[in-house]
């Protein structure tokens, strides 16, 4: 041990003790590169990197801008879809309304006008039965009286007396023609 | 220390083993000796690997920060990642708050350079961890204990050795053991442990690597076919300690940024504690 320590000794150097050159030369090395970095290296690395979250961020503003607008959009169209289903109900109803109104208008005319014809018949009926019944008398007395004129003779040539039992005779006819529809 | 010198004490046996002095590769340039000045600024192999290494981090991240890319590159892709960790995984987890941007400069420029410099040891030819020399761990641990105590000092003006040394919520007589061990805690274990980590880690690893291989020459040039056959053995393990080298370089660097980014965090929050 003691021979070893003393070799140590001889040889001078501790394995602790510096070079001082060495000592002089690493800190101008490590001044240098420190230079170098914050001169040049850190500022080039830093505007990269902000450079990149700019655009990340840039990217992620315009995705959330497309996002929103799509959105928009959809809001957009749905609304108009709500919007068009609402007015095609309102057109169905307005279609439903109004040919309902138009059946019934068509009923209401029809039943005027059956009403308006039947009337026009009864009308006409009734003409032409006065008009029938006007003729029958004057016929059938005509021809009541030719025949009577020609079973008698002219004993019944005068008008005015003709004439009298004529009616004499057709109101019994119809009296006893009513009486006998009341009796049926 | 002792232990590394004690193989050295047994030469007649046959086997030499490396020492300290063999990872200090002879200088490049012995300007010491060519002139006759009464120091020694020799330019050796080490000095000139941190320089490379300067060269190498700052022409690789110029490169990959050149063009602003928003949809990056392969070499854009993996610069980034590499600021991006610094940044977030050590910056901002961290020292956190709102100027943690303020120190990711110190630990982005200490993380890659003790990481290219530690993997020099694993690179053929170059085969040499920068920080296996105290000088530089020292160098760059003294960096960091600078701007630690300067963060705090700023930050809390001289009240901060108060903050630092006295923890709150101890009880008034148990303060003086506790201001003694937080001082030396504090401010004289704390770079020194934060350097020598490195040192010591380094250096283990390249001397296990170093002893291997003079090792596997010795047992090859014995001529002795048994031993020759040994050779093999340590050939295997001495690789698979080169794949544990690398694995603690990478470890070393991150641990360093971490422990430097700790201690910054707890000089700026120095009341908090």
């Amino acid at each position: 041990m003691l021979n070893a320590a003393i070799m140590a000794a001889e040889e001078g150097t501790s394995p602790l003790a510096p070079n001082w050159w060495e000592f002089l030369v690493t800190l101008a090395g490590f001044a240098v590169l420190m230079f170098i970095v914050i001169k040049y290296v850190m500022p080039a690395f830093e505007k990269t990197f902000e450079a990149r979250t700019a655009a990340i961020e840039g990217g992620i503003a315009k995705a959330e801008a497309a996002q929103a607008e799509a959105n928009a959009a959809l809001e957009e169209y749905k609304q108009q879809l709500v919007d068009a289903r609402t007015e095609a109900n309102r057109i169905r109803e307005e279609a439903r309304a109004e040919g309902a109104q138009i059946l019934a208008d068509l009923k209401e005319k029809a039943a005027a006008e059956s009403a308006r014809i039947s009337e026009q018949a009864h009308v006409q009926i009734e003409a032409e039965r006065q008009a029938a019944v006007v003729s029958l008398r004057a016929e059938v007395g005509t021809l009541a009286t030719d025949l009577a004129s020609r079973i008698v003779g002219e004993s019944l040539a005068d008008d005015a007396r003709s004439s009298r039992v004529i009616d004499r005779f057709l109101a019994d006819l119809e009296t006893s023609s009513q009486s006998a529809g009341a009796a049926k | 220390m002792i232990a590394l010198a004690l193989p050295a004490a047994t030469t007649e046996e046959g086997f030499v083993a490396p020492t300290i002095e063999d990872t200090h590769y002879r200088d490049i340039l012995p300007w010491g000796d060519a002139y006759g000045v009464w120091f020694d600024p020799g330019f050796g192999k080490q000095m000139l690997m941190v320089i490379l290494s300067v060269v190498l981090i700052a022409a690789f991240f110029l490169v990959a920060s050149r063009r602003h890319q928003l949809v990056p590159g392969k070499v854009q892709f993996l610069g980034e990642s590499a600021y991006g960790f610094v940044r977030n995984s050590i910056g901002k987890d961290i020292i956190g708050g709102r100027d943690f941007m303020r120190y990711v400069p110190w630990l982005f420029t200490a993380f890659f350079f003790v990481l290219v410099n530690n993997i020099f040891g694993a690179i053929p030819f170059l085969q040499l961890p920068s920080f296996s020399h105290p000088g530089s761990a020292y160098a760059i641990a003294a960096i960091f204990y600078l701007l630690w105590v300067g963060i705090g000092v700023q930050k809390h003006g001289l009240r901060y050795f108060k903050l630092a040394v006295v923890p709150s919520g101890v009880p008034w007589y148990i303060l003086p053991i506790v201001v003694p061990i937080e001082i030396i805690s504090n401010f004289i274990v704390r770079p020194v442990t934060h350097s020598l980590r490195l040192f010591a880690t380094m250096l283990a690893g390249h001397l296990i690597v170093t002893l291997a291989g003079s090792a596997i020459e010795y047992m090859v040039m014995t001529g002795n076919i048994l031993l020759q056959g040994t050779s093999v053995l340590v050939l295997l393990g001495a690789i698979a300690m080169y794949m544990l080298e690398v694995l603690i370089m990478i470890l070393q660097a991150y641990v360093f940024t971490l422990l430097a980014a700790i201690y910054i965090e707890g000089a700026l929050h120095a009341d908090a504690h």
